[in-house]
């Protein structure tokens, strides 16, 4: 008896633990089933969620901070690792934020191009999301049919880039190189292929009763409470709000394109999944329409066929190697550039574009000298993150599981 | 619905109170004292024609050469049906950054506020749990301040004037 007091007072458990009825369960922050840093306390009782608890920053680099010492085309590789998945749409946002406080106009087969690629990304990210939904409801197969599709993706852009996941593609101004023949041809392939791939998906969850029943109703939330934590991207697309900066503020001419913005009703974990697989289909529609451009272009001017970057950028946009080798300006503007010999303007933006979250802001100071002021990343998935415990609670603990995969939340992109 | 109507609107309504109009890249800007923060923004929210009801974006900037007014608190809010945003900025001196929390109105400025406390030490009066969010609890500093410079201050073989600040 005494032995067992004595025991019992080593624990130095708190009274009321002794006696409640529910259980404490650390879900993370390397819990497989997390997909990336972050960990919840929750607090259920048998299944159901009571409580939880998220909590962040297992992976925060201080990104802000080194920026304010970067200069502009140093600060494009801190993009890469905000959402990695879909890191040249993070890319592109930022070198039209520069562009946009330089005033610099970007030739048009450049923002086509520019669309290209950030519809290739999107694509990826929801692939990798969806089929992660599919993973954490017991189904394995249909994630490795559709990573062979994002793997292709990949190919594409390291044709283009030279890298793959953190791509660091483009420069302020345009590209630092020309696409090559190949990228051309290795995205004709992937429009060829991925659709069949595409519909192989769909056919093997849309109608799936097992799938459906475990995602209807799961982690659900309203349109009016999802705008209230200022919920961006497919997630609030799902409760039924129409809001893509895409459409509603366009940059790299989006308003030339003809596409569809998917919404659902419930903004549950199933909706999630319609309205990012109908994302996909437009994306691809997109790269369709911005390729049939490009081509357009190509005929009319053909030697708009060389120009990668725009002309007025040149104090900006790092010439490319050879070029620096070669040609007297090239050499001037390559070591002006890289000594920091070149201001930017004063002045204050705000530039948001449609990230594969949601809505991704950079607010970039400038007081007139060759590294940001202040520079702030609005991250979609640090701001819905937030609504995560409203989404859960009451549910059960599996339906939270699969309602994580769902929101998309990408540990680099929440932490910065 | 213009950035011309927008200001008349607040001007009819504060008159002299909101100071520091700017229309920088078409995004209508504005400042007001802190403690006005709370009025303004549930008018914006509140006005029938202006329906600004959605907080896209909150954080903070610090300006060390502005004596008194060191921390600046900017807004950016979204009228998501006539599709315009604005800019709204207070501004509090780094001894006592007093600004009234926004989680009132909006759940989503729960963790912008605290992000904005852990990095530039705002005390937002009214929040239900202004701690850390990203840096670890134990940090006694805010590291967003300019104070806090990115290179190691002992080192004199950099100096700021041929790298970077």
């Amino acid at each position: 008896m005494e032995l067992q007091q004595q025991q019992q007072q080593h624990i130095k458990l708190s009274e009321e633990s002794l006696q409640k009825q529910t259980t404490t369960l650390n879900l993370g922050p390397t819990h497989p089933a997390t997909h990336g840093v972050f960990q919840n306390i929750m607090e259920i009782d048998g299944e159901r969620v009571l409580e939880t608890v998220p909590t962040i920053g297992y992976i925060h680099r201080a990104f802000e901070k080194i920026a304010e010492r970067r200069p502009f085309y140093q600060i494009t590789t801190l993009t890469d690792r905000l959402n990695y998945c879909s890191s040249p749409i993070n890319n592109m946002g930022w070198h039209m934020t520069v562009e946009k406080l330089l005033n610099i106009n970007i030739p048009k087969r450049i923002q086509y191009l520019r669309v290209l690629i950030m519809e290739l990304a999107r694509i990826a990210d929801h692939l990798v999301c969806n089929s992660v939904i599919a993973v954490d409801t017991g189904a394995l197969t249909p994630f490795t049919y559709v990573f062979q599709a994002r793997e292709h993706i990949y190919e594409i852009f390291e044709e283009i880039c030279g890298s793959r996941l953190t791509t660091n593609i483009g420069r302020v101004g345009g590209f630092e190189r020309n696409f090559s023949e190949a990228s051309f041809t290795k995205l004709n392939k992937f429009l060829i292929d991925f659709p069949k791939t595409m519909t192989e998906f769909e056919n093997l969850l849309n109608r799936n009763k097992i799938f459906v029943d475990r995602c209807i109703g799961a982690g659900p939330i309203s349109a009016e409470r999802a705008l209230n934590y200022g919920i961006t991207g497919p997630n609030l697309r799902a409760t039924g709000v129409d809001y893509d900066v895409r459409v509603a503020q366009p940059y790299s001419s989006y308003e030339d394109f003809d596409f569809k913005i998917p919404v659902g009703t419930t903004g549950d974990v199933y909706d999630r999944f319609m309205v990012r697989n109908g994302e996909i289909w437009e994306s691809l529609s997109i790269i369709r329409q911005a390729l049939e451009k490009i081509q357009k272009i190509e005929k009319e001017f053909p030697e708009q066929k060389n120009i990668f970057y725009a002309q007025e950028a040149d104090h900006f946009h790092l010439p490319p190697k050879e070029d620096v080798y070669t040609k007297m300006e090239a050499l001037i503007y390559h070591f002006k550039i890289i000594m920091g010999e070149i201001d930017a303007p004063k002045g204050e933006v705000y530039h948001a574009v449609e990230g594969g979250n949601g809505e991704l802001g950079f607010y970039l100071i400038s007081d007139g000298g060759r590294t940001p002021y202040r520079l702030h990343f609005r991250r979609p998935c640090f701001i819905y993150y937030q609504a995560y415990p409203e989404m859960v609670e009451g549910g059960l603990l599996s339906d939270a599981v699969v309602t994580l995969s769902s929101l998309n939340v990408i540990a680099g992109e929440l932490d910065a | 619905m213009t950035n011309e109507i927008i200001k008349q609107k607040l001007t009819e309504k504060f008159g002299e109170q909101l100071t520091g109009w700017e229309e920088q890249f078409g995004l209508l800007t504005f400042s007001a004292a802190a403690e006005l923060n709370l009025k303004v923004i549930q008018f914006l929210y509140d006005d029938e024609t202006l329906r600004f009801r959605f907080l896209t974006d909150l954080t903070g900037v610090h300006y060390p050469d502005r004596k008194g007014e060191e921390i600046c608190v900017v807004y950016h809010l979204h009228n998501l049906i006539d599709n315009i945003r604005l800019r709204f900025k207070v501004y509090v001196p780094s001894e006592k950054p007093d600004v009234y929390t926004l989680t009132q109105r909006f759940s989503g400025a729960n963790w912008m506020e605290r992000e904005t406390y852990d990095f530039f030490g705002v005390n937002f009066i009214g929040h239900p749990n202004l701690i850390r969010i990203l840096n670890v609890d134990e940090m006694d500093y805010f590291p967003m301040r300019k104070e806090y410079e990115m290179e190691d201050p002992t080192r004199r073989d950099k100096d700021n004037e041929m790298f970077g600040r």
